[in-house]
């Protein structure tokens, strides 16, 4: 009956209360030290280091930093350039996998078991180990844009995308949350005479919200922390993302303050997605088991 | 409206072939369920009439078409699931709706048709209501009203009752009844329940490992079974089967006997026997009447007494050591350890030349 006592209950609470308040104070605390360090000056940031001061909005604060920061670097440039490539990349990787998962879930065609497993198995290859074939590659791809046709891809926006938006990480997770879906709605929805894409539109996206979460959250992750990618295939300042921009505070002497500050601005972003989704991406790691 | 052809239709999955040539005729207008054990085939035919499964031999028609590569959408067929399969982001609305709003029906329509289903189903009420805020037979309702919508010329039901108890069960069984009488459409029903498969049919198939083992009407096969398997699987409790010698065997009936049997001339010979053969003798628990040790044709010791209330369930076990029931229509006392006389008209008994 050790359940039912209300002491050992009380206890209880308090344990996975002070664990609780614990772990979050772990995740916290660098948030908290990257935002208060961002409005201190550089002298003052490092001589809290020592202590918890370094966590606590005390001494000379202001924004200078924040001004400094966007006088070495377009932050707003980067921040617009990383949202789009992200936004659109996390967008047409949603439409493209789940394409491709519905297609290897429900339709029957010869070879899709072995396409699948060739797909799963790219998740063992590192990125770096492909990075420079596939620099080769789309330095020399067509595209027809405003100009016209041209060859090379480098320094672009969809040199940043395109490469980026079909995963097998994606695909899988679409793979087995459609297996779990019940087969009859979509054999209801074959008798009710409803094509294949409208199977997809209509009945399978629809029940596909914690999927759809969850592949969005580890996509805008991946994207939005881009970093050796753009590196070597954007030259031009106008198409870098947040991450490269990093580069510009760590030039000749390190300022830290401003370092902090572009940091904080940058995690603006990541901050608001999340928060957007943290409902559905919660409920989609509770009910799949698939962890970000 | 439209009929259902089945001719020398197979399926087979790789070397297993498991719907090995049927045969079926289903009239327009006509009831016909299904029949028979788990794994006999009986969904999957229904699904290769749906056109949801590949027909890998024989043809199939509807309404005079050959549909064999015609997909599902095509064959104007509706189909209620066991599982419902209704589509939970929907309303009951958009779930009845669904056809017709792939189909591009006008909204006038659209309203007029579901209102009319949900009419038939006595379902106005829940029209708004979301299918996680429905009981398991509102849900079915859902999905029978689904298929009503779309008015198709065939209606196909797999196993629709199974989800549900055994109550709610016997309603929706006489609905579905009552909606074939008032659609006059072409049904065809798979089920495992034989009560089912009784009450609602006009036309019964039994099917075994992909077999058809019979077609007739309900009482067609109840009075004259063909075979062993269709005696044994319809009818509650089952059939009595009873390992008999035959002694004359003649074109009018055969003669049979077993120690615990006296002669009897039986008429109703299903299969052809020989004399000197063995067979068997099959009688409905219901046709055994008790009565004194000496007299009757079946001698043998009460083993067990099952009292209803309306009927009484006796195991009697005969002299050889097998065991028949007789079901009486009554609340009788009967002792374990007596013994018992069995008689019955032997106009109600069948004789088979296979063995159980």
């Amino acid at each position: 009956m050790a359940a039912t006592n209300p002491d050992n209950r009380g206890l209880r609470l308090v344990v996975r209360y002070a664990v609780l308040t614990l772990i979050a104070v772990i995740f916290i605390f660098p948030l908290l030290f990257m935002g208060m360090s961002s409005l201190k000056p550089d002298q003052q940031l490092l001589s809290d280091t020592s202590s918890l001061r370094a966590f606590l909005p005390v001494g000379d604060l202001s924004l200078d930093n924040y001004r400094e920061a966007f006088a070495r670097a377009p932050v707003g440039l980067f921040v617009f350039n990383s949202v789009l490539v992200t936004g659109a990349t996390v967008l047409l990787s949603l439409a493209i996998c789940s394409l491709a998962a519905f297609s290897f879930t429900f339709l029957e065609w010869k070879g899709r078991g072995v396409i699948l497993s060739v797909i799963l198995a790219t998740l063992i290859i590192p990125f770096e180990t492909i990075a420079i074939p596939l620099l080769l590659l789309v330095s020399k791809l067509p595209w027809i844009g405003l100009d016209g046709l041209e060859w090379g891809w480098l320094n672009s926006y969809r040199v940043q995308i395109i490469p980026w938006i079909a995963d097998g990480l994606t695909i899988f997770l679409f793979v087995q949350y459609f297996k779990d879906l019940p087969r009859e709605l979509i054999e209801a929805a074959r008798v009710e005479g409803a094509s294949w894409f409208q199977i997809y539109a209509r009945v399978v996206m629809p029940l596909s919200g914690p999927v759809l979460a969850t592949a969005a959250i580890l996509k805008f992750l991946v994207m939005y922390n881009q970093y050796l990618w753009p590196l070597i295939v954007v030259q031009q300042e106008s198409y870098r993302p947040v991450m490269v921009g990093l580069q510009y505070f760590f030039q000749l002497n390190i300022a830290w303050g401003e370092v902090m500050a572009y940091l904080t601005l940058i995690t603006v972003p990541v901050l608001a997605f999340y928060l957007v989704l943290q409902r559905a991406f919660i409920a989609s790691i509770a009910s799949t088991g698939v962890k970000g | 409206m439209a009929d259902v052809r089945l001719k020398d239709v197979r399926k087979r999955y790789g070397a297993v072939e498991v719907i090995k040539g049927v045969d079926i005729e289903v009239e327009d207008g006509e009831f016909v369920v299904f029949v028979g054990p788990s794994g006999c085939g009986k969904s999957t035919l229904l699904r290769m009439i749906a056109g949801l499964e590949d027909i890998s031999g024989g043809t199939l028609g509807i309404g005079g078409k050959v549909v064999n590569e015609m997909p599902p959408k095509e064959r104007g067929v509706g189909m209620v699931f066991q599982t419902y399969a209704i589509f939970p982001h929907m309303t009951v609305r958009e779930n009845m709706a669904f056809g017709l709003t792939i189909a591009r029906a006008g909204k006038e329509e659209k309203a007029r048709r579901v209102n009319e289903a949900a009419r038939i189903l006595q379902m106005e009420h829940l029209l708004d209501r979301r299918p996680s805020q429905l009981s398991g037979g509102q849900r079915q309702r859902v999905a029978i009203g689904r298929a009503i919508v779309r008015e198709p010329s065939v209606f196909l039901f797999d196993e629709p009752l199974s989800n549900l108890d055994a109550a709610l069960r016997m309603d929706m069984r006489m609905e579905i009844g009552k909606l074939h009488q008032q659609l006059k459409a072409t049904m065809i029903y798979v089920t495992h329940d034989q009560v089912e498969a009784m009450t609602l049919a006009d036309k019964i198939v039994v099917l075994r490992d992909g077999e058809v083992m019979q077609v007739g009407t309900p009482m067609e096969l109840y009075h004259d079974p063909a075979n062993l398997f269709v005696a044994g699987f319809l009818g509650a409790p089952s059939m009595n089967f009873l390992n008999v010698d035959v002694s004359d065997a003649g074109p009018d009936g055969a003669t049979v006997s077993n120690p615990s049997l006296d002669p009897v001339r039986v008429a109703a010979v299903k299969q052809p026997v020989t004399t000197g053969s063995t067979a068997t003798l099959g009688i409905r628990p219901q046709y055994l009447h008790p009565t004194a040790p000496e007299k009757g044709m079946l001698h043998g010791t009460v083993a067990l007494t099952e009292r209803l209330g309306a009927e009484t369930i006796v195991d009697v076990a005969m002299k050889d050591g097998t065991k028949i029931i007789a079901a009486l229509s009554e609340d009788r006392v009967l002792e374990p350890g007596t013994e018992i006389g069995l008689e019955f008209d032997t106009a109600q008994a069948h004789l088979f030349s296979e063995r159980p």
